[in-house]
């Protein structure tokens, strides 16, 4: 299980062959990449700062992955995530998980960064020619919380 | 008793401060630290207004506001996460 929170930037061919290095129960690994995202042609993006509580944003991700190996046959999973600032179409964070088949890994990694998005202490702020604000929260990501709590 | 305070983005911003070491009563909870400091003036009521969603966290823990406290505990307040 390897967790990280990092200022720099990952390159994820080398993060998922680490992932399944070694070890030939693997048969599937599914991974998630986000990305910042432009704000569009009235708010160009200037840059997104991200900020995070050192110390539990850890503990907070390792949670995350421990409970999805309890939830699924999973043999290693991974969570990557940036912090500082960062540009537009940067990499954010990548999330993977590593399982004998196709239908554990492809749950855990949904799982793991649904869980992310409403329980890690991480907050964007976003800067464009209009000026600086906080991201704010979306309901959305509540209610793809809600569907794992069933 | 002392609890070590953490406020976190847009919280931190509005207040100017992202740590503090604070004295309290005993067994005072998460929600009575808050109403404590709303009494600090304008700037403090507005930041942690019921009004606004605020998560907080005891110990590097998400809690419920009706938890309690204890000497040296450490309590962040902070606005729902946007990571991702």
């Amino acid at each position: 299980m390897h967790i990280s929170v990092q200022t720099t930037d990952f390159d994820v061919s080398d993060e998922l062959k680490r992932l399944h290095a070694n070890n030939s129960a693997i048969g599937a690994v599914v991974s998630f990449v986000g990305l910042v995202r432009d704000l569009g042609d009235q708010h160009k993006l200037i840059s997104m700062e991200l900020e995070h509580y050192p110390g539990m944003t850890e503990k907070s991700l390792q949670a995350i992955a421990e409970e999805a190996k309890q939830r699924w046959s999973l043999i290693d999973c991974l969570i990557i995530h940036r912090v500082g600032r960062l540009q537009a179409m940067d990499q954010i964070v990548l999330v993977a998980a590593a399982s004998a088949h196709r239908g554990d890994a492809f749950a855990a990694c949904e799982f793991m960064m649904d869980y992310l998005k409403t329980e890690a202490p991480f907050w964007k702020k976003e800067t464009s020619p209009s000026g600086a604000h906080w991201v704010d929260a979306r309901a959305s990501d509540d209610s793809a919380l809600a569907k794992w709590k069933k | 008793m002392k609890i070590q305070l953490k406020f976190f983005a847009s919280v931190r911003e509005q207040l100017g401060v992202s740590t503090e070491l604070a004295e309290f009563d005993q067994d005072i909870t998460a929600f009575a630290v808050r109403e404590q400091l709303m009494q600090r003036g304008e700037v403090w009521a507005t930041a942690l207004s019921h009004q606004k969603v605020l998560r907080m966290a005891l110990n590097q823990q998400m809690i419920q506001q009706d938890q309690g406290l204890q000497d040296g505990d450490e309590l962040a307040f902070f606005p729902p996460v946007t990571g991702g």
